[in-house]
């Protein structure tokens, strides 16, 4: 970690010292509920996975805060090209537990049919929530792409790109940087830097004192906040959302937060976090920071947080439940979406499969004839 | 009509694409006021304004990414990479990126764009400016892999390319850019991509090839002719997704086929005409399919007229196919 302090609002005693944060209730409580629901999609799709009943998940404990702190500093018509660390982005804007819980299923009604593993979500409305890929940093240059298309037509949209600390070594991260300086595209890019690349800590990822500094180099301001801090990310992402959107061109945002869990359902942490790392992170929550700022602020008391989150436990639950119960994607789907067409070779192809899973009885085929 | 080199049906292609169309947006390396290393985007940034032609930084990487983007968000992108060689650096942003995204966001976001690029030797380029790599490329559902080699065929497929809703690797022949000339409609008109085109007709023996090698294998079957073989010339012209239909047909017209191309041999896109022969109408053939490709080495320089395929070794190969 590097001697540069970052930005906070909220400090551990839940005090703000008269910042003015201009949140109203309902928008603190539409946050709060936020990192709950993310709190509990996480549990349920831990559980869900080690039954056997999905095959992967990528936990968020820990980081609830810099996902929905920066999301609620944007506008439903601004654009999201997240990592798949980034969930809660989507559900603070709109996007249904219903919707994702889908996707983890990979079923019929999964907006990428299946196609992708769990957590790679791609969502079109209310807010653009771009399809995630697994290679790391692609998105970061399509972001500055997509924002340039934005410029030419003289619209006010501002693109946010997210990835990790493991983001930063790679190429996307410095093309995207490059062109977005070059062509003061309206970018922020937001760096969570949660202490890991799967198991590769800070000091192996980069010589450099942190990753705001970077920014400096590509012509752009960089800034680094408390990420367990919603405040604090909101105050600064906003800034940087508000300057993009002004003309005023990207900003690298660094913020600093911990994953408390694996990399993925496939993970074990322990084998590599030391003990007293997870301790000191414990103890900086960034859920419970934020309750104490509620209580102070006269919007919590206890019991708020265990009826909350058993709400939205059920939510997720529920959402769980209708989604296993939703058919697979039928077979057809495996030729479809690769071209707007499909051409003369594909149609062939999936003919052959659903006529032997025809052949064979295999229920997969669904109804009727290749392509439905 | 007017009678272009390929290098201007190009030109001629961008700037119709253009007036035609706002949203279409022409970039990449040198291509802005200089018009491109090889004048492909001559004139462009003059008539279009800075915004609409324009250099970007040194980063195939970021230009591919960033069309993926413009795409992704309404506009028309036309990337240029400087050299085929050089578009490793783009290959995850082409094969992870463009080339998936319809596919893994269920058609919800889709990336219509257009990458040129010129490829393959005869330019003395050595190894890193005359590769051949579409096979890689091939290899990519999602994609689409055009190469034209006259230059009615450059501006039309260049049209439909752009106008395609999907991605599409738009290899030009760097060799025929100044030495083929042909006549080349004014305005707009396409050429339907996966179609082929027959070169010239014969019943002897088929010869499938593509971009620089369809003077050689005319060439050739010139030759051929005069002993008394005549061949049918094939351009594949969309290598995928291809017309096998259109291949099968013109390889069961003559049972005797001949593919040729500029890449290496082995995994080469020969491999997969052949295979496909041998699948469907190996019952048709009369003899064994014979490639002559470039050899399974790196592109040489001052020896590069032995490593690329011509009208010498393609009758070699004709008569061998005929013999058989």
């Amino acid at each position: 970690m590097t001697a540069t302090q970052p930005i906070s609002v909220i400090e551990e005693s839940g005090a703000i010292n008269g910042h003015a944060h201009g949140l109203s209730k309902q928008e603190l409580s539409h946050c709060y509920r936020t990192m709950l629901l993310v709190r509990a999609f996480d549990d349920t799709c831990l559980k869900l996975q080690r039954s056997g009943r999905i095959g992967f998940s990528i936990p968020n404990k820990g980081v609830e805060a810099c996902q929905v702190g920066a999301a609620s500093a944007l506008r439903k018509s601004d654009w999201i090209f997240p990592s798949y660390r980034d969930f809660g982005m989507a559900l603070y804007h709109g996007v249904k537990p219903l919707d994702m819980m889908h996707n983890m299923y990979g079923n019929a009604q999964d907006s990428a049919k299946g196609r992708q593993m769990p957590v790679h979500f791609s969502f079109d409305a209310p807010i653009h929530f771009v399809s995630i890929s697994s290679p790391i940093g692609t998105h970061i240059p399509q972001a500055v792409g997509a924002a340039y298309a934005a410029m030419m037509r003289k619209e006010d949209t501002v693109f946010l790109t997210s990835f990790g600390d493991g983001g930063t070594s790679s190429l996307g991260f410095h093309s995207g940087m490059n062109f977005a300086g070059v062509w003061k595209a309206p970018v922020v890019f937001l760096c969570q830097n949660n202490g890991y690349a799967i198991s590769c800590p800070t000091e192996e990822q980069t010589a450099s004192d942190g990753y705001a500094i970077k920014a400096k180099a590509y012509g752009m301001p960089g800034v680094v906040v408390d990420g367990n801090d919603l405040l604090a990310v909101r105050k600064v992402v906003g800034e940087a959302v508000e300057r993009a959107r002004k003309g005023g061109g990207p900003t690298l945002v660094e913020a600093r937060t911990f994953r408390m869990g694996g990399h993925s359902t496939s993970d074990d942490p322990t084998r590599y976090v030391p003990k007293e790392l997870v301790e000191y992170w414990a103890k900086r929550d960034p859920i419970e920071r934020f309750e104490r700022f509620l209580a102070q602020a006269g919007y919590w008391k206890k019991g708020d947080r265990d009826r909350l989150y058993d709400e939205c436990m059920q939510e997720v639950g529920a959402a769980a439940r209708a989604a296993e119960e939703t058919a697979r994607p039928a077979l057809e789907t495996v030729f479809t979406d690769v071209y707007a067409d499909m051409p003369a070779h594909l149609r062939r192809q999936g003919q052959a499969a659903f006529d032997l899973a025809a052949r064979k009885g295999d229920a997969s085929a669904g109804d009727g004839k290749f392509p439905l | 009509m007017a009678t272009l080199t390929l290098l201007q049906a190009v030109n001629d292609g961008l700037k119709t694409a253009m007036r035609r169309d706002p949203s279409v947006y022409v970039f990449g390396e040198d291509v802005g006021p200089k018009g491109g290393v090889f004048l492909a985007t001559e004139g462009l940034t003059k008539e279009f304004g800075k915004n609409r032609c324009f250099d970007t930084p040194l980063s195939e990487d970021g230009i591919v990414g960033a069309a993926i983007g413009m795409a992704l968000n309404g506009l028309k992108p036309v990337c240029e990479i400087q050299f085929q060689d050089f578009i490793f650096p783009a290959f995850d942003q082409i094969v992870s990126e463009a080339a998936k995204f319809r596919y893994r966001s269920g058609g919800q976001y889709t990336c219509p764009m257009v990458i040129r690029t010129p490829y393959g030797g005869g330019i003395r380029g050595g190894l890193y400016h005359s590769q051949s790599g579409e096979a890689y490329f091939c290899h990519t559902p999602g994609l689409k892999v055009v190469i034209p080699s006259t230059p009615h065929d450059a501006k039309g497929l260049l049209l439909a390319s752009i106008a395609d809703p999907d991605p599409v690797l738009f290899l030009e022949p760097k060799a025929l850019y100044r030495s083929v000339k042909g006549e080349v409609p004014e305005g707009d008109y396409s050429v339907p991509l996966s179609t082929l085109r027959t070169v010239r007709e014969g019943e002897r023996v088929t010869v499938f090839c593509y971009g620089a090698m369809v003077p050689q294998a005319v060439k050739a079957a010139e030759q051929a002719a005069a002993k008394g073989i005549e061949c049918l010339i094939v351009d594949l012209r969309t290598l995928y997704p291809l017309d096998e239909e259109g291949v099968l047909e013109a390889a069961k017209r003559t049972g005797r086929v001949v593919v040729v191309h500029e890449a290496p041999r082995f995994c080469g896109y020969g491999a997969e005409i052949s295979a496909m022969i041998a699948e469907n109408i190996i019952e048709y053939m009369e003899a064994p399919v014979a490639r002559v490709t470039g050899f399974d080495t790196p592109f040489p320089n001052t020896l590069e007229h032995h490593y690329m395929p011509d009208d010498r070794r393609i009758l070699d190969a004709i008569e061998h196919v005929h013999g058989f």
